[in-house]
């Protein structure tokens, strides 16, 4: 955890008129790991994530990739990166098979004719290269799917780019327990390929099961940046409700340890 | 993080190869999980052609059957363009109107200005395109839901017919080109085979090169019975098809009409065209996108309004192309052309084929299988002398029955999973 971060933003703040939503936020991801984003709710992590993303622009606050200084004015940008966000509700289509969705916007094409073979291929060998074995075919359509399985398309066309960072929003959210089981293996095995990944999550067991790296936000600050194996349960269910844990997070006063 | 859930069977797909049996399995799975495609529209083609066989003989004839094919051909095309619009979930109620107008354009520029054929067509096409244009920018960015914009133009369309062709009078079309369309053209028994060996040669090279080169890959491919069975089963209807409309079916000798109906070329290049454009190019896989899921398909950078534009474009261009097929068949335009129940007729062939009106579902196909089984109702009413109230009522009955079968097989697929 020496090596510098593949994506940090220092000090940034992000405000909605009035209302400061983010306040000097730090923030990290490492190549090959894991990283939990956990908070409750409105304390900013959508807001964070968007403004990762390109979504939103940034107040202040500096925004570094591979450890440079970047500017990333829009989802073109974050794109350009190699960043990919996973929303929650997926941006699938079901009338579509897998093939056509993990390509769709960005199709291979020979002339003016789609190249539906090179296409087919390429996500076999993606889904292959997860070790994906929950699909019978690729030509399957997407409304065929269980939930687990529409997630992992999801997760596999965010790979299929060649993207560096990609954010998973909530990705277990609406999940049973052995498509969970799934969809966390993969998200582990993204990182185990070499990706460095954000996991947002609201449930403990998801984040202690996968997460390297736990970064709490507390109403809009970040409260702790730890590794997953020097926190215990509790200690991150408190970061989340209070802020602080013992010696971990905000000082009375607000800022950070 | 053990997983034990998974059943065996299941794996990504790999080289092997899937049998016959499997292949009907499949189908046979699809069509009770409720996506019966095309399966309604051809059951009611063989049922229909049996009832009306059984109560007027003369509906099993030659002439009868080039007479179904040149009913038809209007209302399939226009059901084509709907397709498009209907893909999206949307609505084009104008379109009827729309081939009316097109086909006004047509006669004016043609009987009153004295223009030859072709300048008279490309003015009806380029009517369509821009009745087209002005819809979608009033649905895609305006945001008037495309029923209430096409109900105005229904109405609105209704009228400029009526000042075009100045005030109910009818319009001759005499030109010799475009009478050929749908009105006198044949081709000799020939030709009509000729053109039958090369449609057949060309989809069987199709299938086969699309086979080789997914296997040189090591993709999953098709049995070769099922390639077989399909180019075969193609064959078989096509041929039986021309062999029929090569019969003698002039009652008098010495007016010969044997052969294929021009207006049958113009279907099956239409019907190619543009089952490749939504099949085979990005456009058409973004078509699909954006029918399925729009705000899917706008994460993905698809031009959504410039799909919803397209659509109606090209619903409103093929509208005129029906248009002008419907005024070869009459040799003229009248107020009532496109008028009446033309549109209900292509909305209803569209949906009967197995196109969806939720969106999301649809083939070209679907409007010529659709429209097939429209003109046999008509035409089948018409020789058992129903009134025009009766023709009415089954036809509203039909269309009713094929947006049930829609709605129904919707909810199944919900059931079943499959949506």
């Amino acid at each position: 955890m020496t090596d510098t971060p593949l994506l940090e933003v220092r000090g940034l703040n992000k405000s909605f008129g009035p209302v400061q939503v983010l306040r000097d936020v730090d923030f990290s991801a490492y190549a090959g790991q894991v990283t939990a984003l956990v908070g409750d709710n409105g304390a900013g992590k959508s807001t964070l994530v968007k403004c990762l993303g390109g979504i939103y622009s940034i107040d202040s606050g500096e925004y570094l990739f591979d450890g440079k200084p970047v500017s990333v004015h829009g989802p073109r940008d974050a794109a350009a990166l190699g960043v990919e966000i996973v929303y929650q509700d997926l941006a699938l289509c079901d009338n579509l098979d897998i093939v056509q969705n993990m390509f769709l916007g960005r199709e291979i094409k020979s002339g003016i004719v789609l190249d539906d073979i090179t296409m087919e291929q390429k996500a076999a060998e993606t889904l292959a290269g997860l070790s994906v074995r929950t699909v019978k075919s690729v030509r399957q359509h997407v409304s065929s799917l269980s939930g687990g399985q529409r997630q992992t398309v999801a997760i596999a066309k965010a790979v299929l780019w060649n993207n560096r960072l990609v954010v998973l929003d909530e990705p277990t959210a609406a999940l049973g327990v052995a498509q969970t089981a799934q969809v966390l293996e993969l998200v582990r095995r993204l990182a185990d390929n070499g990706l460095a990944v954000v996991l947002i999550s609201h449930n403990m067991n998801d984040v202690f099961a996968v997460a390297d790296r736990i970064a709490a936000l507390f109403l809009g600050q970040m409260c702790a940046q730890v590794s997953a194996s020097d926190v215990t349960h509790a200690q991150v269910v408190e970061l989340i409700t209070a802020g602080r844990s013992g010696d971990l997070g905000l000082r009375q006063n607000g800022a950070t340890v | 993080m053990t997983v034990s859930t998974v059943p065996p069977e299941e794996k990504v797909s790999g080289g092997q190869a899937p049998t016959l049996g499997l292949y009907v399995r499949t189908y046979l799975a699809k069509v009770r999980g409720g996506d019966m495609g095309a399966l309604p529209a051809i059951l009611g083609l063989v049922v229909l052609t049996i009832i009306f066989s059984a109560a007027r003989p003369v509906f099993f004839s030659a002439a009868n059957f080039a007479n179904l094919l040149s009913q038809g051909a209007a209302i399939t095309v226009i059901a084509m363009g709907l397709v498009f619009v209907l893909l999206l979930g949307e609505i084009d109620l104008s379109a009827g109107f729309a081939s009316g107008v097109c086909a006004a354009v047509l006669a004016t520029l043609l009987t009153t200005h004295g223009f030859p054929w072709y300048v008279a067509i490309l003015g009806a096409i380029l009517t369509g395109v821009v009745i087209g244009v002005v819809i979608g920018l009033l649905v895609a960015k305006i945001g008037i839901p495309s029923f209430v914009v096409t109900l105005a133009a229904f109405l609105a369309f209704q009228g400029a017919v009526l000042l075009l062709i100045k005030g109910g009078t009818i319009i001759a079309v005499d030109d010799p080109t475009i009478k050929k369309i749908n009105f006198d053209g044949r081709f000799t028994p020939l030709q009509g085979w000729i053109l039958y060996g090369i449609t057949i040669a060309a989809l069987a090279a199709l299938q086969l090169w699309k086979r080789a080169s997914r296997a040189r890959r090591g993709l999953a491919v098709e049995p070769m019975s099922v390639v077989t069975l399909r180019v075969g089963g193609v064959a078989a209807l096509m041929g039986i098809g021309v062999y029929v409309l090569n019969l003698e079916r002039g009652r008098n000798i010495l007016f010969s009409q044997k052969g294929v109906p021009m207006v049958v070329l113009l279907i099956g290049i239409l019907l190619v065209v543009w089952t490749f454009v939504l099949g085979r190019t990005a456009y058409g896989r973004h078509l699909y996108a954006v029918g399925g899921n729009k705000e899917a398909a706008r994460r993905a950078g698809i031009n959504v309004d410039g799909i919803r534009i397209s659509v109606f474009v090209v619903c409103s261009a093929m509208a005129a192309v029906g248009g002008i097929i419907a005024a070869s068949r009459q040799a003229s335009v009248d107020p009532n052309t496109g008028g009446s129940n033309v549109l209900l007729y292509a909305v209803g062939a569209a949906v009967i084929g197995g196109t969806s009106l939720f969106g999301g579902k649809g083939r070209v196909l679907d409007a010529v299988l659709g429209g097939a089984v429209v003109a046999v109702i008509e035409n089948g009413m018409g020789l058992m002398q129903y009134s025009a109230g009766q023709k009415f009522i089954v036809t509203g009955v039909v269309l009713l029955a094929a947006a049930g079968i829609d709605a129904l097989s919707r909810r199944r697929a919900a059931s079943a999973g499959l949506r």
